[in-house]
């Protein structure tokens, strides 16, 4: 026996659960989405992804050793989901030097100037994205065309709209030509599997799909904020659908189309920036699902997934204020 | 059918029981004994015996002291070697009556036969004196004194009689041998004690884990009138009473009540047994069952041990040494039990079980930032907020400690042990409930 036996309090056991092992759990969820882009947009997929990643941890790093000088956390893996979620946020042919920006500000700003991992109010990739999309708006809302010369390196970006941004400038007669040749509908199934235009990681909403359910399964989130979420979004867009068909798209149309699905099961979910009860992750879903669909439709931007998150993860402070879980005992009336 | 169990919070810890189908074996009574006066939740009793006196097995040794105590009598028979501190597993030095052992002759009253004897003849009064007198106390670790939870508040009457034969502790098993090893003297019990509750219903809650103690008690129960025994979904803190008694009546005590405001008495399985002796055989609190065990023995066991064997007897009994790599030894269950540094410490009325951890199972892990994940949250059954009253004890904020129910903290550890931060949670708010516990009684005091 050795000479040296702990004496702690209880509890003496440890369950199995760590910070890596969640935030690798998110990683592994992303990689159906990072399949698809691959896919879609080739050699540039990669790039982006791998760069962003690189950027995430490096500034990471070099921010702990240098300006914090405490101890490195780049290996519990929450830089490398910023970063892969920041590079799902951005088209393709992002010029490297606007990603290093953006993870200097998601990254360096962010997170860190707040302290760190489970310090951030703000979801960091989000912060980024937003940051990019002011400062860049030419290269963040030029995307290219899917399964072109996907293999080879960048060559002069050819356009091609989202179906989001196809549904705010030409209202939804212009939906139907989103696919080559233009039809007269949508075709649910291409926005579903994802081969149309957008970002890298948006575009398929079965890739999402299965990599959420996966997050389910390893029980890293739980249902409440992606179902809200998404069916506040669906029931807003869906009441004025009823209203008016002719002017207003269908909800399933919303809940394919763009950042919704990315932005409600891995942004929106986000441990560190979403409410700590159930009935607050209820709250916060539905307001959040209410201000995608209001800004999608009557704001000036095409989409307005991330914008709507990034507002709810201000009220998160308040929800948790408010909501706080039904304590045993509480409610039973006694003398 | 749906098993049942309480819905709100829990964890499922390995379980662990590797000792569950050992016989229970009694222990050899060594050369000397060490009887701690303050076994028992309360004020200790007051020695009652001096340096020199002769004692049998049974002869009342320590006399309780106040409303919330218990008697102690000799768990041996010989001469009373001096009355000094010795230190328990709180790692405090406590009163404690030693005693040079010199055979084993028992007290003339007690009817030390195995017979089974099922017919009650004491009254409910007689019952709950001589429960006082022999010095019963709940046998699942707490050790609160027994006849107190029969003495009811002026108005105030019990309909069901719980009995916690959940041992949702991992590792221990001693619970889960003395209902395959003694059912009949547990019903017996259990009856003995619905007739002092003036109940005429009993619920024994069991969980799935133990399929053969949930057969045997279910088929021995048709020919004890009231007794159900109810299996229970394996599920963490399912031994805590205000669980027990939501998982089995679907009742919930207020917050800063005790089961007797919603109907209920709850008792240990241990201390029902412990009843039937004290009662039927007149025999008082000398011995209980211990599960000496942890993964790095190979075999472990559970024991008979009269009251003040040390611990380390226990492991000389199973022909073993301490394993090599021993990180922790734990009197109780790993999950509320406390750590001890020796085996030295002598086993007491709750001592339930002696468990040897590792060194790789009982290093503590790196603590890092709360990444607000809300498991703690989630699992806590009390429905508290483990992560917000860490952080407000920590800061010494004790108003807002109390305003967000700390006092209602079981103090199970479910949150330490979901943490994936591998963050103390629980370390604070013992510090946090403490001081506001401190508070309230100075408060009170005004």
């Amino acid at each position: 026996m050795s000479n040296k036996l702990i004496v702690s309090l209880s509890p003496h056991e440890k369950g199995e659960l760590s910070v890596e092992k969640v935030m690798w759990g998110v990683v592994i969820a992303l990689m159906p989405s990072f399949a698809i882009s691959v896919y879609t947009f080739g050699f540039d997929a990669i790039k982006v992804v791998l760069l962003s990643v690189v950027f995430c941890v490096g500034i990471e790093f070099l921010i702990q050793k240098f300006m914090l000088k405490s101890e490195t956390t780049i290996l519990d893996g929450s830089a490398a989901i910023t970063g892969i979620l920041l590079a799902f946020n951005v088209p393709s042919n992002i010029p490297w030097w606007q990603l290093l920006a953006g993870s200097v500000v998601a990254i360096g700003i962010s997170k860190m100037a707040f302290g760190g991992l489970g310090k951030n109010p703000f979801n960091p990739a989000l912060v980024g994205r937003a940051f990019m999309l002011a400062s860049f708006p030419v290269e963040m809302t030029t995307w290219p065309v899917p399964f072109s010369n996907i293999w080879s390196p960048a060559t002069d970006a050819i356009t091609a709209a989202t179906p989001l941004g196809r549904l705010a400038e030409g209202g939804v007669k212009a939906l139907g030509a989103l696919t080559d040749p233009p039809v007269e509908a949508v075709d649910y199934i291409d926005i579903f599997i994802g081969k149309v235009g957008g970002s890298l990681g948006e575009i398929s909403a079965a890739a999402i799909l299965i990599g959420g359910l996966y997050m389910l399964y390893k029980k890293i989130i739980t249902w409440h904020i992606p179902v809200f979420y998404l069916l506040s979004l669906a029931g807003f867009s869906g009441l004025l659908w009823i209203i008016d068909p002719s002017k207003y798209a269908d909800p399933l149309f919303h809940l394919l189309a763009g950042g919704a699905m990315l932005g409600a099961w891995f942004m929106a979910t986000d441990l560190v920036t979403s409410p700590m009860s159930v009935k607050g992750q209820i709250i916060f879903a539905v307001l959040g699902g209410l201000l995608c669909g209001a800004i999608r439709i009557y704001g000036s931007y095409p989409e307005g997934c991330s914008y709507s998150i990034l507002i709810m993860n201000a009220f998160v402070p308040l929800i948790d204020k408010y909501s706080k879980p039904k304590r045993f005992g509480k409610e039973v009336n006694y003398g | 059918m749906k098993l049942k169990t309480f819905k709100l919070g829990g964890v499922h810890p390995p379980e662990n029981k590797k000792t569950a189908d050992i016989p229970v074996v009694p222990v050899d009574i060594p050369k000397r004994v060490s009887v701690i006066m303050s076994q028992h939740l309360g004020v200790p009793a007051v020695p009652v015996v001096e340096k020199g006196d002769k004692v049998k097995v049974g002869t009342l040794i320590g006399e309780a002291k106040g409303f919330i105590s218990a008697n102690i009598h000799s768990p041996v028979s010989g001469t009373v070697f001096k009355v000094d501190g010795v230190t328990d597993a709180t790692g405090y030095r406590k009163d404690a009556v030693i005693i040079n052992v010199e055979g084993d002759d028992w007290e003339e009253k007690i009817d030390k036969s195995e017979t089974l004897l099922k017919e009650i003849k004491l009254s409910p009064e007689e019952i709950i004196q001589r429960i006082k007198d022999s010095g019963i106390v709940g046998m699942g670790g707490a050790a609160f004194p027994t006849h107190v939870k029969y003495m009811f508040p002026e108005g105030k009457t019990a309909d069901t009689l719980v009995i916690n034969g959940v041992e949702c502790e991992p590792y221990l098993t001693s619970d889960h041998r003395v209902m395959l090893e003694k059912p009949d003297e547990i019903l017996v019990g259990v009856s003995i004690m619905m007739k002092a509750g003036k109940v005429d219903r009993a619920k024994i809650g069991i969980e799935t884990n133990k399929p053969d103690a949930i057969n045997v008690l279910s088929e021995k129960a048709k020919d004890y009138p009231g007794i159900e025994v109810v299996p229970l979904k394996v599920q963490y803190p399912q031994g805590a009473e205000k669980q027990l008694i939501k998982a089995l009546l679907n009742r919930e005590i207020p917050s800063g009540k005790l089961p007797l405001d919603v109907g209920c008495i709850v008792n240990n399985i241990g201390t029902a047994f412990a009843i039937y002796e004290a009662v039927q055989k007149n025999k008082p609190l000398i011995e209980r069952v211990v599960t000496l065990t942890g993964k790095g023995l190979k075999k472990g066991g559970n024991f008979l041990v009269r009251i003040g064997i040390p611990a380390k007897n226990l492991l000389e009994k199973l022909g073993e040494e301490i394993p090599e790599n021993t990180g922790k030894m734990i009197s109780g269950g790993p999950m509320m039990g406390k750590a001890i540094n020796h085996l030295d410490i002598p086993v007491t009325k709750g001592t339930s079980g002696i468990v040897l951890m590792s060194e790789e199972e009982s290093k503590r892990n790196i603590i890092q930032n709360c990444i607000r994940c809300s498991k703690c949250v989630s699992v806590c059954p009390m429905g508290l907020e483990p992560y917000l009253l860490e952080k407000l004890a920590e800061k010494d904020m004790f108003e807002e400690c109390e305003k967000e129910a700390i006092v209602d903290c079981i103090e199970c550890g479910s949150c330490s042990y979901t943490c994936p931060s591998s963050r103390q949670l629980l370390d604070h708010i013992r510090y946090g409930k403490q001081n506001v516990m401190r508070i309230m009684r100075e408060r009170r005091q005004q």
